[in-house]
């Protein structure tokens, strides 16, 4: 579904991702982790299409696509989504009017009928239930005044409403308290399927108890330095990540 | 072919009927301002003495005056000389059908979802919908008045009831008020007048909409309306469209009587030619709007200004009568080289006198949007309140938005609070739409709209729907 090679990109005059390889197959859920700075971010706004990056060489094909040609609105009615790290407030416009504007926009584009009031409103009550999320966030602005875990269960929300077929959680986990946390993954479990496929970024192994991933990818100084099942996670909980980047000739330092 | 001529034919006679001395058969008088420029306006409308003596007081007056420039908006001289001080109603350039119409415009209409009934009317094509409108206002006319509300066209107003006009003109604002309003004294073609009777609620929104046959009142309009006591009345201005006017100078007045208990509710969706791209051309909008509050009575504007060169206005209220209140809600937008300096005066006179003010200011482009207000309590004002709020948006980096408040507080009992922010889309909100799917263009207008939202839902449903398509119409091409 996603084959990145040799992904190299940069912000400004500062290079952050120096040649990432990676293949993602429907129903698969891949981790990425890595230390701060590592450029775990980086890749996710590069995958969803932020103006800030610059792509300076690589390819990234998604689903037969050249998804580097792709604006990011474009990609995101092709069905790549981005649970984003911090959610945008935007004061004033109705979080239900939010999701039905881009739900309508993604069918749009694959050529089905746009949802009236009534039908999208059965929609998301369907999927307000399936997650265990109240009501009332539906008739608050877009993030304005939510909580951090009402902001990233949002997130959850929106994207079991637009059904991506890939999928990419940015530091999902930051901010969360346990409960937050659990609850957030499990709206994430429920939307595990065999045609959809997850990327999770993460800094720290907590998140993995609950999603459990099929692949994990350490990041580090832009570039995969180490990929394996499950179990690499909790080896990086235990270990930390230096004993990676000294056995592959690098240092923390200057990771930046 | 020919039914559509008759038309215009017969239009041009009604017209034609309407006061006009035979020895006018001109279009227009001759440019330049002069004595007897006023007196020749007020005899073609076969005013009433005292109405030609007061229109004369303001002239003399305002031969005196010199163009005020304290406004924070930039533009070339007026030559007063030079501008056609009445025209009449004549039939304009008729086309044949709406294929002659400018492509652009039906662009622009198809936009604001206005009907091709609609379409046809406003780019002036003759078609039987006009003669729909005429007998649709004539239905309305009938009722209104078997409820003793009067509502008609000023001409007519000095005709039929020149007593009301004699005794509510000029009383909020003076001929002697300012340069703009003072020449509006002199020289107004015509303009609404609307009476609502003591204890009487006016059952439906008045608007220009169905007074259409009267519609061509030319540049400087004077309204008038007077609710008595205890009386509605929800009063709609404007035309949402996009109305090509090559007028440069609109200098209206508009004056509301608010009497005991009274309530006024003003409604403008105000989108006048602005000008090309270049900021070449469009209206210059200067008007003077003010209402009087009696006792217990209210008076509330709510205005969504987004067309014009530039707008420069203050309705206001004078919240003479104790516990009356006074509302303005305003949303402003200016784009490419629109300039909009606008705002409020809320003066408090009575005692318990209430005023809220919520402006939202919107630039683009190389727009500039100034906020003025002037919030006055009185000595004698006890337990005056005032709340105002005033919120500028920007979008891009050429564009500015600048803030006045004036606030003159003369009794320790007032409360008095002001609240203003600035703030920008930012890039991270459009992103954040774009990832959902939602374009750019949809993204600002979503943002924008959710900003105004308080404005809006102090409009009347219909108005508010349009408004917020026309916001989003005038934005176009504000984003690189």
């Amino acid at each position: 579904m996603l084959t990145i090679k040799n992904l190299h990109a940069r912000v400004e005059a500062k290079e952050i991702l120096r040649g990432i390889d990676l293949q993602v197959n429907p129903g698969e859920v891949h981790a990425i982790m890595g230390p701060n700075g590592s450029g775990k971010s980086t890749l996710a706004g590069v995958l969803a299409g932020r103006a800030a990056y610059e792509v300076t060489d690589g390819t990234v094909t998604y689903k037969g696509l050249d998804l580097l040609d792709l604006s990011a609105e474009e990609r995101a009615r092709e069905g790549v989504f981005l649970a984003f790290q911090y959610p945008v407030e935007i004061p004033g416009v109705n979080n239900t009017y939010f999701l039905k504007a881009a739900l309508n926009a993604v069918r749009k584009h694959r050529g089905e009928e746009e949802l009236d009031a009534m039908e999208f409103l059965q929609l998301v009550r369907e999927k307000l239930k399936i997650l265990h999320i109240d009501q009332s966030l539906l008739n608050r602005p877009v993030n304005e005044g939510f909580s951090g875990g009402e902001k990233k269960r949002n997130e959850i929300f929106q994207m079991a409403v637009l059904d991506p077929l890939l999928a990419i959680l940015d530091e999902t986990d930051s901010g969360l308290d346990i409960d937050a946390l659990k609850s957030v993954a499990d709206g994430v479990n429920a939307l595990r399927s065999p045609d959809r496929a997850i990327i999770v970024v993460t800094h720290y192994q907590r998140l993995l108890n609950y999603i459990v991933p099929d692949f994990v990818h350490v990041l580090a100084r832009g570039q995969i330095v180490k990929s394996g099942g499950k179990e690499l996670a909790l080896e990086l909980e235990e270990r930390g990540y230096d004993w990676l980047l000294e056995s592959t000739g690098r240092s923390l330092v200057g990771a930046g | 072919m020919s039914t559509s001529t008759d038309t215009i034919e017969e239009l041009a006679n009604r017209e034609y009927k309407y006061g006009f001395v035979s020895d006018i058969e001109a279009d227009a008088v001759p440019k330049g301002l002069t004595e007897e420029t006023v007196r020749l306006i007020s005899r073609i409308k076969s005013e009433p003495e005292w109405m030609l003596e007061w229109r004369l007081r303001a002239f003399r007056h305002w031969q005196t005056m010199e163009e005020p420039h304290w406004e924070n908006v930039k533009f070339s001289p007026v030559d007063y000389q030079e501008i056609v001080y009445y025209s009449a109603p004549k039939p304009k350039k008729v086309l044949s059908s709406i294929d002659e119409v400018d492509p652009d415009l039906l662009q622009t209409f198809e936009k604001l979802g206005i009907s091709l009934d609609e379409q046809k009317r406003l780019t002036n094509v003759a078609v039987d919908a006009v003669f729909d409108s005429v007998s649709v206002a004539t239905t309305f006319k009938g009722k209104l008045a078997d409820m003793g509300i009067i509502f008609c066209s000023m001409s007519e107003a000095l005709r039929e009831h020149p007593d009301l006009v004699k005794q509510y003109l000029g009383t909020v604002v003076p001929y002697s008020d300012n340069y703009y309003a003072t020449l509006n004294s002199a020289v107004f073609s015509d303009g609404s007048f609307c009476y609502v009777p003591k204890g009487v609620r006016c059952p439906m929104e008045l608007s220009t909409y169905f007074r259409i046959n009267a519609e061509n009142t030319g540049q400087f309009e004077r309204t008038l309306l007077v609710a008595d006591e205890g009386a509605y009345v929800s009063y709609l201005e404007g035309c949402t469209a996009p109305m090509r006017d090559e007028n440069q100078l609109h200098a209206a007045v508009v004056e509301l009587v608010a009497l005991p208990g009274a309530t006024i509710k003003y409604s403008t969706v105000q989108n006048w030619y602005p000008g090309d791209k270049n900021g070449v051309g469009g209206i210059f909008n200067f008007v003077t709007k003010r209402g009087k509050c009696a006792e217990r009575a209210k008076i509330s504007w709510t205005q969504v200004e987004t067309g014009s060169a530039i707008t420069w206005k203050y309705p206001s209220c004078i919240l003479q009568g104790d516990d009356s209140v006074g509302e303005f809600y305003s949303v402003a937008l200016t784009n490419n080289y629109q300039q909009a300096d606008t705002g409020t005066k809320m003066v408090h006179i009575g005692k318990n006198t209430r005023s809220t003010i919520v402006s939202k200011g919107i630039s683009a482009g190389r727009g500039q949007n100034t906020y003025r207000g002037l919030v006055r309590v009185n000595a004698g004002a006890e337990n005056a309140r005032n709340y105002s709020q005033c919120d500028s948006l920007l979008l891009g980096d050429k564009c500015g938005a600048h803030t006045f408040p004036y606030i003159e507080v003369k009794n320790p009992t007032a409360k008095v609070e002001h609240e203003a922010s600035t703030s920008k889309i930012g890039e991270d909100q459009i992103f954040y739409c774009n990832q959902r799917g939602i374009s750019t263009e949809d993204a600002i207008n979503m943002i924008v709209n959710g900003f105004c939202k308080e404005v809006f839902r102090e409009l009347p449903m219909e108005f508010a729907v349009e408004a917020q398509k026309l916001l989003g119409v005038s934005l176009e091409g504000s984003v690189g």
